[in-house]
């Protein structure tokens, strides 16, 4: 079944280290108003809506259901929801388009990591038996993953603090980054990454508008088509991975044809510096392929939006004819153990 | 274009109880995995892609377990994706998989979904906390309570009748090896006896609290002629949400539970449901849901629904059996509830419900709601292939 589906329209909030002063629901709704006010549609147009969040963020049961009420879900809508990166739910939703059920969906998500220690609370994402119990924090697991890095001769900390430094050079062009311009490489935080090495801790939501075939023409004038989109998972164990690959990624890319042609354009879902440096890698990139204009994760990383935003990221600069073929990457769990990658094309000028 | 037929041709549960304490949460979901592959005689190499789905990450103090079950279902170098629709999410995670099947995306994908309730106090899990709800309600009984009661004012209904459910279900729930409850000294008077717990629902017309599994392999054409025994097809499947509480919303009869009907039926050919479906697997946690879901999903008109379970239509030998496997009034692990409808439904079609077999099933609805009855998700399933 071949189906052709685009990104037609991207939004997102401006990422802040806190929002205290607004509900998940008045954070969202912007970024609604915002891809839809782009193409033109209503709530009732859109064939399919699917979102991700997490309730570790929220700090309560069932928190995506009040966000619906942002949506505007009345009448009645076809509806889901992944407790994943708004990548994952992106992908839900192409999957709906490819069955023909429906030609429109609504892809969003949202995360406020300000109501917590954002690295405590992830610790209780790894194995609840034998290593949650240690409390190992993101910051660390990425520190050993970077540690392993250099060990292996793949970089250095001089050039973890180039990626650092391009990326918020780049973003100074993206108004809705938290960390833009010249910033302080700083001390260590878990050696051997330092402050400049870690992504800002913020809160943000994003939205995206897919639609299918002659559909996706009508409301955008370049849409960003998905040639493929794939993801993988890896063991959960940190100790039977090789750190300094990414097998998951590689596969992904495979699967969703990212190395049957070059892609111009990357935008890496890499939190930490030297996560770039294994995706690089695993990608094949070469220095010819602009990495990150927006100046990535490094710059704002809204926990569960961070993925959703790069296909974003990469299929705006699609539509503003910035770029002719994109790669987008999002990623889940310590470690980047699980990875999705997207490619994303616009119609020959 | 069309879409591939999906097919289930495998099915497996736990033994659903109380508490699970011999078992780790990836042993408790990979027991269900292991019986579903068995059943279908295929092994973890035959899988393409794992769709999982459960209700709150807080019920077991894990966040995104499936990250950390990867290995434990056979996962590694495949796609794995994470459901979480509040308590449809057993049913919408077996639509996420159908959907990977239909649009040809994959071949044969596994679908499970679980909870391990015994790991936290799930009454207080749904109780939210202020700001974020107001400090009346304790576990989903508070909430559904007043909705009950709404429904025996509209209808009139006689307040036996969820006596009478409850009793039905806990007999079912005995020819079901894998139910949690097996009250074998169950009677009408004692489930009438039994205290009040959120007026009108008493202690006995409510749902225990499961730790348990559940797992389906759906395949597509080319599978289900490989399958060892008679799969079950799907014949449509929706899921449809609305707001948990907004002016002029029905919570007896949401609208959102008659569109997904309606979609479901449209999909398969459904003129008239009472006449054209076989037996019903819905999401009962509280007795009086019973009537209250037939009306929603057509079954019977407005306020008439409690007169076919006081007539013995929904018995298991009647003429529309409701929840023949003890339903969610006898097992609740609450993510897994929904699949379990839905596997229970495809049990049926395929002939291998055992003892609570209803006869010449063959076309058999799946429910599962969740949420404030504001998330939806139905499967109705087949004997014979869409196109037959």
């Amino acid at each position: 079944m071949n189906r052709e589906i685009a990104v037609v329209a991207f939004a997102q909030t401006d990422h802040r280290r806190t929002s205290e002063e607004l509900s998940e629901v008045e954070m969202l709704m912007p970024v609604l108003h915002d891809v839809l006010g782009q193409t033109g549609l209503k709530t009732a147009d859109i064939g399919f809506t699917c979102s991700g969040s997490s309730d570790y963020l929220a700090g309560r049961a069932f928190s995506f259901t009040l966000a619906l009420d942002g949506v505007g879900a009345w009448p009645p809508i076809s509806e889901s929801h992944v407790e994943m990166d708004g990548a994952w739910a992106l992908y839900e939703a192409w999957t709906k388009l490819l069955t023909g059920d429906a030609d429109t969906a609504l892809v969003y998500s949202y995360g406020k990591s300000s109501p917590g220690p954002l690295r405590d609370v992830l610790t209780r994402q790894l194995d609840p038996y034998y290593v949650a119990p240690l409390w190992p924090d993101s910051v660390a697991l990425a520190a050993l993953q970077a540690q392993a890095l250099i060990d292996a001769g793949d970089t250095d900390e001089p050039a973890l603090a180039a990626v650092a430094a391009r990326s918020r050079a780049d973003a100074t062009a993206n108004s809705h980054a938290q960390l833009r311009g010249p910033v302080p490489h700083g001390e260590y935080v878990v050696r051997p990454l330092r402050t400049g090495d870690c992504p800002p801790i913020g809160d943000g939501a994003a939205a995206v508008i897919l639609a299918a075939g002659e559909r996706a023409r009508n409301l955008c004038a370049r849409p960003a088509w998905i040639r493929g989109v794939d993801h993988r998972i890896e063991a959960h164990s940190l100790g039977v991975r090789d750190l300094t690959d990414s097998p998951s990624t590689r596969l992904a890319a495979e699967k969703a044809g990212a190395f049957e042609r070059p892609v111009d354009t990357a935008e890496l879902h890499a939190p930490f510096t030297s996560q770039e440096v294994v995706l690089r890698k695993a990608l094949k990139l070469d220095d010819g392929v602009r990495v990150n204009p927006s100046g990535g994760a490094l710059a704002a990383n809204p926990v569960m939006a961070a993925g959703l935003i790069r296909i974003g990221e990469a299929a705006a600069r699609v539509h503003r004819g910035e770029s002719d073929r994109a790669l987008a990457h999002a990623t889940s769990g310590p470690c980047l153990q699980q990875n999705l990658v997207a490619v994303l094309e616009g119609d020959p000028r | 274009m069309s879409k591939e037929p999906v097919a289930v041709v495998g099915i497996g549960q736990t033994k659903h109880v109380a508490a699970r304490r011999d078992v780790s949460i990836a042993g408790l979901v990979r027991e269900a995995a292991r019986r579903a592959l068995d059943d279908a005689e295929l092994t973890w190499a035959d899988i393409d892609a794992v769709v999982i789905g459960k209700a709150p990450d807080f019920f077991e103090g894990v966040m995104m377990p499936e990250l950390y079950l990867a290995d434990a279902l056979g996962a590694v170098g495949k796609p794995m994706l994470r459901v979480h629709t509040a308590g449809s999410v057993g049913g919408s995670t077996a639509l996420v998989a159908a959907n990977l099947v239909a649009a040809s995306v994959h071949g044969t994908v596994l679908t499970l979904a679980f909870e391990k309730q015994s790991e936290s106090n799930a009454m207080w899990g749904l109780s939210l906390p202020i700001p974020f709800q107001q400090p009346l309600l304790a576990g989903a009984g508070g909430f559904f309570a007043p909705h009950v009661r709404a429904y025996m004012r509209r209808s009139g209904a006689p307040d036996t009748v969820g006596s009478l459910v409850a009793y039905k279900d806990r007999r079912n729930a005995l020819k079901n090896p894998y139910a949690h409850l097996h009250e074998h000294d169950i009677t009408l008077e004692k489930v009438q006896a039994s205290p009040m717990l959120w007026d009108p629902i008493r202690y006995s017309e409510t749902c225990p609290s499961s730790d348990g599994a559940c797992a389906m392999v759906l395949t597509d054409r080319a599978g289900a002629a490989r399958a060892p025994r008679p799969p079950a097809w799907m014949l449509g499947g929706a899921m449809r949400s609305e707001p948990t509480l907004f002016a002029g919303k029905d919570a007896v009869s949401p609208q959102a539970g008659k569109d997904c009907a309606a979609d479901v039926y449209r999909q398969a050919g459904i003129a008239d449901p009472r006449r054209d479906i076989d037996a019903v697997e819905m999401y009962v946690p509280f007795s009086w849901y019973e009537p209250m879901w037939l009306e929603n999903l057509g079954f019977a008109a407005e306020g008439e629904g409690w007169k076919l379970t006081e007539a013995g239509v929904t018995e298991l030998d009647g003429d529309l059996p409701v929840n023949m496997s003890g339903g969610v009034l006898s097992t609740n692990p609450i993510g897994a509830s929904g699949m379990i409808r839905f596997a229970e439904a495809a049990l049926q079609v395929r002939g291998q419900a055992g003892e609570h077999q209803v006869e010449r099933a063959r076309k058999v609805l799946g429910h599962a709601y969740g949420g404030g009855s504001q998330f939806f998700s139905m499967w109705l399933v087949g004997s014979a292939p869409p196109d037959a």
